[in-house]
């Protein structure tokens, strides 16, 4: 068991409690740096949608991990942040500025539907969530001049100082791209769940009412996550779409909401490094099944012709994921690296969850 | 003056008069406690006081300011800090950041300075780090620190929410039912601790209690009601003698 | 006249998003969870029906293969209840929404495997039946739909209001544990009502079905039941169907005199405003929590 002797309070406001943890992260980026050059690009390609994901996850996990907002309707925002980074483009924006925009226009669209909805707990904010997607939906049918309607748009070119960052002229500048925005969003949010408004999304996630008595605006402090978590949505929208290029409405169904949930749910609700984990399954699964698939019709067994098979195993992994891990990837991880930090003595019952029961929101 | 004065309190739940005019006042230094039967009204009262309930007559005035059409969230910051009776800790935070997180109304940054985590944030950050150090030391988490609060054992939890209460840097701290489930050594460290807050803090506290050992050992003043309504006031000796409380508590017919 | 049309039309569908509704609201009351595959049991329940009576298949009476439906899919209400819910009791409300979602998609998936992808027709034994008066055409279909929805609704009411059944699982609901200990048993009627459900769900999907082909992909409709529950309140089974009314009426109503896409968007329109201004429904039952 490793023990930090700590003997400043800055120890604990660090990002990270000891250097080795520092250093991995460190190793961790270069590799993803050099990524480009090391693998060919189908697989850069598919690192590329691995990181706009864990951005898109992070977002949720900023409103369902953090602040307890449970949101079904994230794919509006990721489509907000398309269209806007799109359109904001087309009037002829560089992208360094129209990117930034985007966010901050899902931002704001996020936060103002957070406020009447802060009144609703739980299960209602869901539903209200799924409204707002579904108007959402229309709405970018409607707005043909802006999102091309039915037919869809094509996301302009980025180039940033004559440099160009297309997707398919320049994918290893595009995912380099896609990783500073990454890796930028990720330090943002470790630093803000140390500091005192990631402390206040917590408060208000676990005690409404003792988060009041402290004096923390419990409306206002749900609006800022949900806009927080809407606008960095916004972003992965916008990186999105200049990946696929080409897209219209249906890019942004609701099953890439239902995904998203996924991402953070099996990633592991309320730890950053959920959304990642979260992002690498979603990514790799569908992967996975395809060599699968692949290999069964070398043995005479043609699953092609089934379809919604991806969806159903995501299912399937994600009832197990709620039956026997709530606490998802990386909570699994982290009782396995106990277990190992305490060896030989952990104990069948250490991680034992506490049983609980459902008590009512009524009062009558 | 007095620091708090309740004048004419009432709430009423449908036709149920839950608290029903009632009037005291909390002087300056003083340890002030509200005793009565279960459903007496004394949470209520502190509900009230919190500005959780909105009270349907009355007037509240906390340090010459009138709060009865205050904020919930801006009690706090006014130096009124309080504990629930059923515990309303954050589960899944360490007691560290509990307590840290009674540092709220002391935040100068905004969330755009947090997200840069700018020098001024981790100068706030060892700051308030310092303030729930001393908390810590005064009700020996030391050994806590850095576990997490589902976890816990109910007593230890009991004396987190003292913590986070002390944490925000109150004038008037109300305690509800600070001793119930706990032990009689746990009891008693509550009591040293009340008299310390008192002396060395210079707090005022206000209570709802059951354990009549612990409110005739530390408070200067008690307040007995009865279906949300005022039965007596003086010492505690006074009130334990007032003839409408004994009927009270021991249910000898309507106080006659 | 023509108003008069849409809104018998629209009554009829409300009737089916209420009885989706109606669905969501049971076990809302029984266990504060909200069922987010309830509109695939009406998908699989209609498939099921479709299976059991249809000639091409097994061609058991139309009576008798609604009946069969709804026993097998109170089994598979019932047995979701029992494999699945049940191990995740005392997790947040959120844990089971992502995981009847999740359900939902493993429906869908068995009915796609099953039946297909194509739209499929359900026989009935009143189909093209209509009554002629005053210049209106009414459908058989559509009047015992609403029929049935009425007296179901009744029923089901009844059922929570007056049987010991029915009051046990609204005090399991509003405090699990104190419930148990004076001794509800609670488990068992969890699974009773996630059964019951499920036979409601199949009622609802053979109504739906007499009035169209069903494809797998009907169960959306549930999203829409959703908004119904919610404008009646999740707590009121009458609000159910009151909700799903306005729903049904509605959406046709604007469909002819705004544009389409705003039709589509009415439902959830009027279940924002509900939310907004009534955040508990229109048949608010919800208050604040106590400390």
């Amino acid at each position: 068991m490793r023990v930090v002797f700590k003997t400043s309070y800055d120890r604990d406001i660090d990002l990270h409690e000891h250097g080795r943890s520092r250093a991995r992260i460190a190793v961790l980026l270069a590799i993803m740096i050099v990524l480009p050059f090391l693998v060919g690009d189908y697989y850069l390609a598919e690192a590329t949608n691995t990181l706009i994901w864990a951005l898109a996850g992070m977002g949720l996990m900023v409103a369902v991990g953090h602040t307890g907002q449970v949101s079904l309707g994230h794919a509006a925002f990721l489509a907000i942040g398309a269209y806007a980074d799109s359109a904001l483009m087309n009037t002829g924006l560089p992208f360094l500025v129209s990117f930034p925009l985007a966010g901050l226009v899902t931002g704001l669209f996020g936060a103002l539907i957070a406020v009447p909805a802060v009144r609703m707990s739980g299960i209602y904010l869901a539903i209200a969530t799924l409204a707002v997607f579904v108007i959402v939906e229309e709405l970018v049918i409607m707005l043909e001049p802006i999102t091309g309607g039915v037919g869809g748009i094509m996301a302009p070119s980025i180039s940033i100082l004559g440099l160009t960052f297309d997707r398919y002229a320049a994918l290893d500048h595009f995912y380099w791209l896609c990783l500073a925005v990454v890796a930028l969003v990720t330090w943002g949010y470790a630093n803000l769940m140390r500091s005192p408004t990631g402390r206040s999304f917590l408060a208000v996630r676990d005690s409404e009412v003792s988060a009041r008595a402290l004096g923390i605006n419990v409306t206002r402090t749900r609006a800022l996550a949900f806009g927080l978590s809407s606008g960095v949505t916004g972003l992965a929208g916008a990186l999105m779409g200049h990946y696929i290029g080409f897209f219209n409405y249906e890019l942004f169904s609701i099953f890439i909401s239902i995904n998203l949930l996924l991402v953070v749910t099996i990633g592991g609700l309320g730890f950053i490094q959920g959304a990642f984990l979260g992002a690498i399954l979603i990514t790799a699964v569908p992967q996975l099944i395809a060599i699968l698939r692949d290999n069964l019709v070398a043995v005479g067994v043609d699953l092609s012709g089934v379809p919604g098979l991806d969806t159903m195993i995501f299912s399937l992994i994600l009832i197990c994921f709620i039956i026997y891990e709530p606490t998802g990837l990386y909570g699994r991880w982290l009782k396995i690296r106990t277990w190992f930090e305490v060896f030989p003595l952990a104990r069948r019952d250490m991680f034992r969850r506490q049983k609980s029961y459902l008590k009512t929101e009524r009062m009558k | 003056m007095s620091l708090l004065e309740v004048e004419d309190l009432a709430i009423h739940f449908g036709g149920v008069k839950a608290v029903d005019g009632v009037s005291f006042s909390v002087e300056k230094g003083e340890v002030f406690a509200i005793i009565g039967p279960n459903g007496a009204g004394k949470s209520t009262i502190f509900n009230l006081i919190s500005r959780i309930y909105q009270s349907t007559l009355g007037r509240i005035q906390f340090d010459g300011q009138d709060i009865t059409a205050s904020r919930a969230h801006d009690i706090a910051g006014l130096g009124i800090a309080r504990t629930f009776q059923n515990i309303e800790l954050f589960d899944h935070s360490t007691v560290l950041d509990n307590l840290l997180m009674g540092r709220h109304t002391h935040r100068r940054t905004n969330f755009v300075q947090d997200i840069l985590f700018l020098p001024k944030v981790r100068r706030e950050e060892r700051q308030h780090r310092r303030r729930v150090e001393q908390v810590i030391e005064f009700l020996e988490l030391e050994a806590y620190r850095k576990k997490m609060i589902a976890g816990l054992p109910y007593g230890v939890r009991k004396v987190v929410e003292i913590g986070r209460a002390l944490a925000t840097g109150p004038k008037l701290i109300l305690l509800d039912e600070p001793a119930s489930g706990l032990s009689v050594e746990e009891t008693r460290d509550v009591a040293f601790w009340i008299e310390d807050m008192r002396r060395d803090m210079g707090l005022t506290v206000l209570m709802v209690e059951h354990d009549m050992s612990l409110v005739n050992q530390v408070s200067d003043r008690v307040m007995a009601v009865a279906n949300g309504r005022t039965l007596a006031m003086g010492t505690p000796a006074e009130v334990q003698a007032h003839p409408d409380v004994m009927a009270a508590y021991l249910g000898t017919g309507a106080a006659a | 006249m023509e108003l008069l049309q849409l809104v018998i039309g629209g009554l009829a569908n409300g009737c089916i998003y209420g009885l989706v509704a109606l669905g969501f609201v049971m076990i809302y009351k029984a266990s504060e969870g909200v069922n987010f595959a309830q509109g695939d049991m009406m998908m699989l329940g209609a498939f099921v029906a479709l299976g059991f009576g249809n000639s091409d298949q097994m061609g058991l009476p139309f009576g008798l293969a609604v009946i069969a439906a709804m026993v097998l899919m109170f089994g598979v209400g019932w047995g979701v209840e029992r494999i699945v819910v049940r191990r995740i009791f005392g997790q947040p409300q959120f844990a089971l929404v992502i995981l009847t979602i999740a359900l939902g998609f493993v429906f869908r998936f068995i009915a796609g495997s099953i039946w297909g992808f194509t739209p499929l027709v359900l026989e009935t034994p009143f189909a093209g039946q209509n009554l002629r008066g005053g210049g209106i055409v009414i459908s058989l279909a559509d009047l015992v739909t609403i029929g049935v929805t009425l007296a179901l609704t009744i029923a089901l009411w009844a059922f929570f209001a007056f049987t010991k059944v029915g009051l046990a699982a609204q005090a399991a609901s509003q405090n699990q544990m104190a419930a148990y200990i004076v001794g509800v048993p609670v488990m068992r009627i969890n699974s009773l009502i996630w059964g019951l459900s499920g036979a409601v769900a199949t009622l609802a999907g053979v109504l739906y079905a007499t009035r169209g082909a069903i494809d797998p992909n009907i169960g959306l409709l549930g999203i829409k039941a959703f908004a119904a529950a919610v404008i009646g309140g999740l707590g009121s089974l009458p609000g159910a169907l009151v909700g799903g009314l306005i729903i049904g009426v509605v959406e046709p109503v604007a469909g002819r005199y705004a544009p389409g896409e705003l039709a589509k968007m009415s439902p959830y329109i009027i279940m924002l405003i509900v939310l907004v201004t009534r955040p508990g429904g229109l048949f608010s039952q919800i208050q604040m929590k106590k400390v």
